[in-house]
């Protein structure tokens, strides 16, 4: 039976999803993150691919593959834009993480007052 | 010019206008005005066919769904246009002197307490002194690329922004166009991108941290979404929206689909409970940029989830998911309410403000859904978009303005401004005015619309919280106002600010006013393809 | 440790609905196959995949294409002009791998490109053995005048984004559609928009891996 192989596919597919979605709640490492999310969207493309090989006939439906193509490359722009911004963010504070969710709320607060952060420089 | 032209206009011009401007950055304030021209142009061709000859679709490579996809212009899609070339021009006139004026007021070598802090910084991090001492050529050290880059900031966000900016209206309009749950998500990615780069374009440690916090959100966001798709491709072999109405049968995957769709929707949209990363984000960006997050890029997710709800999946839209929506919206409403006045800094309550604002939106939802004042709701609905985006694009500029010329946004030492800045704090009154809902501002008439849908259907529970939002909006709005026009012995010396970046502010504010006397035009424009049907209630008195 | 228990029923919770969807989804679905292939002799090129990529859905590879450019913009807005990987250290043996893997490596991504057309490659494909290419010149220290050259760089950066919109406007004045290619052409412009895409994935995808940008005078 052919589409009971493409059920695993699928199945590891959704897997790799919810694990990733695991990890990027409960680590906190900006690089595990970003990890993380690739780990999900590794997850994605594979349902895609999944579902394009299930089509009957010998040849597999590109459709998804192409959107697959697509999705990869949005995917490595990301994971590059995310790694430049976790290094800036490391270079400004020092840290490697951002702090629990909850104080999300009350961030700009916590950081110094405009005026004695640059002084007379109003950077809004 | 065709409806064909305007539509590849309305998706080529700023494209290629944001690759020009990367590779000639000279030219970034002309390729923007240029581009401002050719994109209204369009817009205002492209609404007048609308008008004349109704929805007008393109189909993409002439193939047509389902293997091509297509490019629809209705009533919704042109309004969107409509509003984001208005915000865009006003945007584009204001961040000419805004990145202009840093420029010129601070030539700024290096900043001698930063340059220090970071000296500090960069001999108690001991790994880096280890890695420096290893390879000692390695631009790894943080002086050097300090003395380096930091020669002129302002000038290099100036040179960015450009380009982000173009990005960021190309996504835009491709999103308002686009008939394709796939395309969809591209766009979705294009746009979120761009939005977070010009977050950490204000560079300051808030500002990086806010954009990586969105930056995670709004990829997760992505991926839900994506998955979503995957999902209703599998179902329905189709990814065009109009097709799906047509093939979907209620089931575990669509609605399994949907639910992804719409969790990684309102994240991007920031409705409560999944708002906390707007605040951080909206309130640190520069102030063009909060302006254009506030007024579009949210936006943008709300109409995909107008879209899939109401066109593409009406079969899945039952009164309890429409109550939730409106549930949701309903508590966005009062938390954003009740966290903007309790705020002490003016940007964080102008973007809480938005939270709030958003929570109308959702509104539509358990109003639209049904056909007793189901176009009152949408028109209701649609017009107070409107009126948001033009109110809260004055609020972020002149919130601008009063960093600018004070030096800081702290709202109880704002005592007096009124005679540094009259015409900032009059346009922040006429936009409160409209965010209020006071008649005859463009916020009154889609308030009113909703609240007349609201009593036709007897849904009185919704009624009760416009109001409440309405006095909650009335209290803050009058705080800023209250300190704004305390009057002091001695007015401090404002930093000079260019008069464009105080009319512009006005300008918004004025329309976010008047737009309300052209509801009834903008209710026809909405008419074009609507898809729910009713007669418009107006409960006896037109607003 | 509340934290991780909550998270992770919550994913499990996900992860029972979605493995609920995927299994009732249709066991054969009908998909796009029979369709894509029954209209690949109009679409210049028979790779049904490439098809898809460049003409069927070409409008998602124009905004795709945007979106490469998009996030080396935005990597470069992020920096203040350092090149953290343009390292100083002389690696014998890297160059003298790069003496027969680099011609090999632009071979191939010419090969991917021009295959496309008929067979699994194209742009994408290509561009990523271009982007790896670099990387390894850029390791070996052969490249540092190329990637200081910004003006250089921007132009090539945005090239794939111009040309494609350059084409767009062309067709569109030949046919009165967006990404309609004439009849019996469509090959031809899908290898003008693949070849100039392919130098900026390329380019892309080897600066982004530097993750600076050029120690320009902005």
């Amino acid at each position: 039976m052919p589409d009971a192989d493409h059920r695993i596919y699928l199945l590891a597919g959704v897997a790799l999803f919810a694990i990733g979605f695991y990890s990027l709640l409960v680590q906190t490492h900006l690089l595990r993150r970003v990890m993380a999310l690739n780990v999900m969207g590794s997850g994605v493309f594979l349902v895609y691919i999944a579902l394009g090989a299930q089509t009957p006939g010998p040849i597999p439906d590109p459709v998804p593959q192409a959107m697959v193509l697509t999705g990869i490359v949005v995917s490595v722009c990301a994971t590059g834009l995310a790694l430049a911004l976790a290094d800036r963010v490391q270079a400004a504070t020092g840290r490697v993480e951002l702090g629990d969710h909850e104080d999300a709320a009350d961030l700009p607060d916590a950081s110094p007052a405009p005026s004695e952060h640059h002084k007379g420089t109003p950077s809004a | 010019m065709t409806a064909a032209w305007a539509i590849a206009l309305l998706i080529l011009s700023p494209l290629a206008a944001a690759a020009l401007v990367f590779a000639f950055p000279r030219c970034g304030r002309w390729l923007a005005l240029g581009t401002v021209a050719v994109v209204g142009g369009a817009s205002v061709q492209l609404t007048w066919k609308v008008l004349t000859d109704g929805v007008q679709i393109h189909r993409v490579g002439g193939w047509g769904p389902p293997l091509g996809i297509d490019l629809r212009a209705d009533g919704l899609s042109v309004l969107m246009l409509l509003i984001t070339a208005l915000i865009g021009l006003a945007v584009s006139l204001y961040a000419q002197r805004y990145f202009a004026a840093h420029e010129s007021e601070r030539p700024l070598p290096v900043n001698p307490d930063v340059a220090a802090s970071r000296l500090s910084a960069a001999i108690l991090d001991k790994d880096s002194v280890r890695r420096s001492a290893e390879t000692p050529l390695r631009f790894k050290s943080p002086t050097r690329e300090l003395v380096r880059g930091d020669r002129n900031p302002a000038l290099h966000r100036e040179r960015y922004f450009w380009p982000l900016f173009l990005f960021l209206w190309t996504a835009l309009n491709a999103l308002f166009l686009s008939a394709d749950i796939f395309n969809l998500y591209v766009t979705l990615e294009l746009l979120g991108f761009a939005a977070v780069t010009l977050v950490a374009l204000a560079g300051k440690r808030a500002a990086l941290t806010a954009a990586l916090r969105y930056l995670f959100v709004s990829l997760t966001a992505s991926l839900f979404y994506l998955l979503g798709v995957g999902l209703v491709y599998g179902q329905c072999a189709t990814v065009d929206l109009a097709s799906l109405a047509a093939k979907a049968q209620p089931g575990p995957a669509l609605w399994v689909a949907l639910a992804l769709m719409t969790g990684g929707l309102i994240a991007k949209a920031a409705l409560f409970p999944l708002h906390f990363w707007l605040p951080p984000a909206h309130a640190n960006a520069p102030a063009p940029v909060s302006a254009l997050l506030s007024a579009l890029v949210v936006k943008g997710s709300f109409y995909i989830l107008l879209r899939l709800w109401i066109e593409a999946f009406p079969a899945l839209m039952t009164p309890p998911v429409a109550q939730l929506f409106g549930l949701l919206g309903a508590a966005a409403i009062l938390w954003g309410s009740v966290n903007a006045l309790v705020q002490s800094r003016l940007k964080l309550l102008i973007a809480y403000s938005t939270v709030a604002q958003l929570g109308y939106l959702f509104l539509l939802f358990p109003l639209a859904a049904t056909p007793e004042g189901g176009f009152t709701a949408w028109s209701g609905g649609l017009i107070f978009l409107g009126a948001h985006a033009c109110a809260k694009t004055a609020m972020f500029l002149t919130a601008g303005n009063i960093l600018h010329a004070a030096g800081h946004d702290r709202i109880q030492d704002l005592d007096g401004m009124t005679h540094v800045l009259p015409v900032s704090v009059f346009a922040f009154g006429l936009a409160g005015m409209s965010l209020i809902g006071l008649p005859p501002s463009s916020g009154f008439a889609g308030k009113w619309l909703l609240l007349n849908a609201a009593l036709a259907q007897g849904q009185w529970w919704w009624v009760a919280v416009m109001l409440l939002g309405s006095l909650l909006a009335a209290a803050y709005v009058a705080r800023v106002l209250a300190h704004a026009f305390t009057r002091v012995e001695e007015p401090r010396k404002p930093h000079p600010i260019a008069p464009v970046m105080e009319w512009t502010a006005l300008a918004l504010a004025l329309l976010a006013v008047g737009l309300g006397f052209a509801s009834h035009g903008l209710a026809e424009l909405l008419r074009v393809g609507a898809p729910v049907a009713g007669a418009m209630l107006l409960g006896g008195a037109a607003p | 440790m509340m934290r991780r228990i909550s998270v992770g029923i919550l994913s499990l919770a996900l992860l029972a609905a979605l493995s609920w969807a995927v299994l009732s989804l249709p066991a054969q679905p009908k998909g796009l196959t029979e369709a894509s292939l029954a209209r690949l002799p109009e679409s210049g090129v028979s790779n049904p995949v490439t098809a898809v990529l460049l003409n069927y859905r070409g409008y998602d590879t124009l905004l795709e294409v945007g979106v490469l450019l998009l996030a080396i913009v935005g990597v470069w807005s992020l920096r203040r002009g350092e090149w953290p990987a343009a390292d100083r250290r002389d690696r014998p043996l890297l160059l003298s791998l790069l003496r027969v893997v680099l011609p090999v490596l632009v071979l191939a991504a010419g090969y991917l490109l021009w295959i496309g057309a008929f067979a699994p490659g194209g742009a994408f494909q290509g561009g990523a053995l271009l982007g790896g290419a670099l990387v390894l010149v850029m390791l070996g220290g052969l490249a540092r005048r190329l990637v200081n050259r910004a003006g250089l760089l921007r132009a090539g950066l945005g090239l794939g984004v111009l040309v494609f919109a350059t084409v767009c406007a062309i067709t569109l004045r030949l046919t009165g559609g967006l990404l309609q290619y004439p009849p019996g052409t469509g090959g031809t412009w899908i290898m003008v928009i693949e070849s100039a895409a392919l130098i900026s994935i390329g380019l892309t995808l080897g600066l982004l891996y530097l993750g600076g940008r050029p120690e320009e005078d902005t």
